[in-house]
């Protein structure tokens, strides 16, 4: 009885904390693996749908991740690929039903990128090497975790576009009009995909000289 | 190793079930769908008469205070229908189908049009619908007139997806202010449209100035597409105006 109980892992032990902790820094799907550029690069022009994103990411990766982690001992090997993608696909269609009948204003200008979450390799590329292989709550954590560590990428660099492309934030104008007066401009480049691209460039940069673990050997 | 029927089985009943749970979500969320592009609708055609900035919560009460009529014309000039009751978003004018119409015009069949009048401080202002094709996708709008056909009192656009900077400038204040004041027809009352041109409509002659804007620089394709859709949906409401007139 007892030994039983010490075998029951704590649901927040250190090991499932990391799987939630580590994709946001050390482990992070977009500086890290590099993956979920195209979203990255199409919805962060403005902090808003950036955050809606990457809210609807989260929902999807988890859901995804849990789901798949369920079926994992049913599903045969031969069309693994195929039913992770029924899945993604089918929780990504909800995602823009609802978002059309809740938030519409936000669903018009997210528009064709809500159904690219499908092609977010970020999604797929948990389910095949995680969720395929792990219990269902480790599963969501890891789920959710990687969510997040897209979100937060999605939410820096929309931040800094919109906050020096439109002078304002989630918005609302931040910049004074006195600065207008005296010649501060916004910077149109900031508006323009490239400039994510950069953006997403100058994080990475931080991050690595930030953490000696990422250091690659020439 | 799972075998060839039970990898069928396990397809099938995984198609089944999702296409089951899908179509219960959009069966579920269609009214409140429909009801926002309702509402989208609304603020649009609000914002040409120039009532701007109504709150989504407000446009259906706001859009049935202030519209009169909701008419419906065929393309020979005659009023089909004209709605002046409540519930003005499930009235005939406001259910047409636009892009339907306009390809049974492009193949010479006969189509019907919208038209909403809106009572703004005693004078009445009548808004059209307009649509047509930009660069990428499609491109549509409203235009208020006055009551005599012909000057415009404000426009509003929107794209599908039309090339941020440069061709979805089309949805900002610096083109759309453009229009106020512009007329379609000319002293002989001839239909001249209102032409997005470029080199200037400062450099026209004085006359020409009133049928004509300033394209988007970098927007050339966006811009003709808005020029046409105005020729083309105007056009067809030709009939209608002399009829008044």
């Amino acid at each position: 009885m007892s030994t039983a109980k010490q075998e029951k892992e704590p649901l927040f032990s250190p090991k499932n904390k990391k799987l939630l902790t580590s994709p946001i820094n050390l482990n992070n799907p977009i500086t890290v693996q590099v993956l979920g550029i195209c979203s990255a690069l199409a919805v962060t022009a403005k902090l808003k749908p950036a955050f809606v994103m990457a809210v609807s990411v989260v929902v999807v990766t988890a859901l995804a991740n849990v789901i798949i982690s369920m079926l994992r001992n049913g599903i045969p090997p031969r069309i693994r690929i195929i039913v992770q993608l029924v899945v993604i696909a089918a929780l990504v269609i909800l995602v823009d039903q609802v978002l059309k009948a809740f938030v519409y204003d936000v669903s018009k200008q997210l528009s064709v990128f809500v159904g690219l979450i499908i092609t977010n390799c970020i999604i797929m590329g948990r389910l095949e090497a995680f969720a395929m292989g792990n219990k269902v709550w480790p599963s969501l954590l890891d789920g959710i975790g990687n969510g997040l560590g897209y979100g937060l990428i999605l939410l820096i660099v929309g931040f800094v576009r919109e906050l020096f492309g439109s002078g304002t934030l989630w918005g609302y104008n931040v910049i004074p009009a006195g600065a207008f007066e005296i010649g501060y401009m916004n910077n149109g480049f900031m508006i323009l995909p490239p400039m994510a691209l950069i953006i997403v460039g100058i994080i990475i940069w931080i991050q690595r000289s930030k953490n000696p673990e990422l250091f690659e050997e020439n | 190793m799972y075998s060839n029927a039970y990898i069928f089985r396990y397809a099938s009943i995984m198609v089944i079930l999702v296409a089951a749970v899908l179509s219960a979500a959009a069966m579920l969320l269609k009214p409140l769908q429909q009801r926002n592009e309702a509402v989208d609708k609304m603020q649009s055609i609000l914002s040409a008469a120039g009532i701007h900035d109504v709150a989504a919560e407000d446009a259906i009460r706001i859009f049935n205070e202030n519209i009169t009529n909701m008419i419906v014309i065929d393309n020979k000039g005659n009023v089909v229908d004209d709605y002046t009751g409540e519930g003005k978003e499930k009235s005939r004018a406001f259910r047409i189908n636009l892009k339907d119409e306009l390809y049974k015009k492009s193949q010479n069949r006969d189509f019907e049009l919208a038209m909403y009048v809106i009572n703004l401080n005693g004078e009445l202002i009548y808004i059209i619908p307009l649509r047509g094709v930009g660069l990428w996708g499609p491109v549509w709008g409203n235009i208020a007139l006055k009551d005599d056909f012909n000057t415009v009192v404000g426009v509003t656009f929107g794209h599908k997806s039309e090339t941020p900077g440069l061709g979805a400038e089309i949805e900002t204040p610096i083109f759309e202010d453009q229009f106020p004041g512009k007329t379609l027809f000319d002293e002989q009352g001839t239909f001249k449209s209102i032409r997005v041109i470029k080199g200037g409509v400062a450099n026209l002659p004085s006359a020409a100035q009133l049928h004509a804007v300033d394209a988007i620089t970098g927007g050339t394709i966006t811009s003709n597409g808005v020029g046409d859709m105005l020729k083309n949906v105007l056009e067809s409401y030709e009939p209608y105006f002399k009829n008044q007139g």
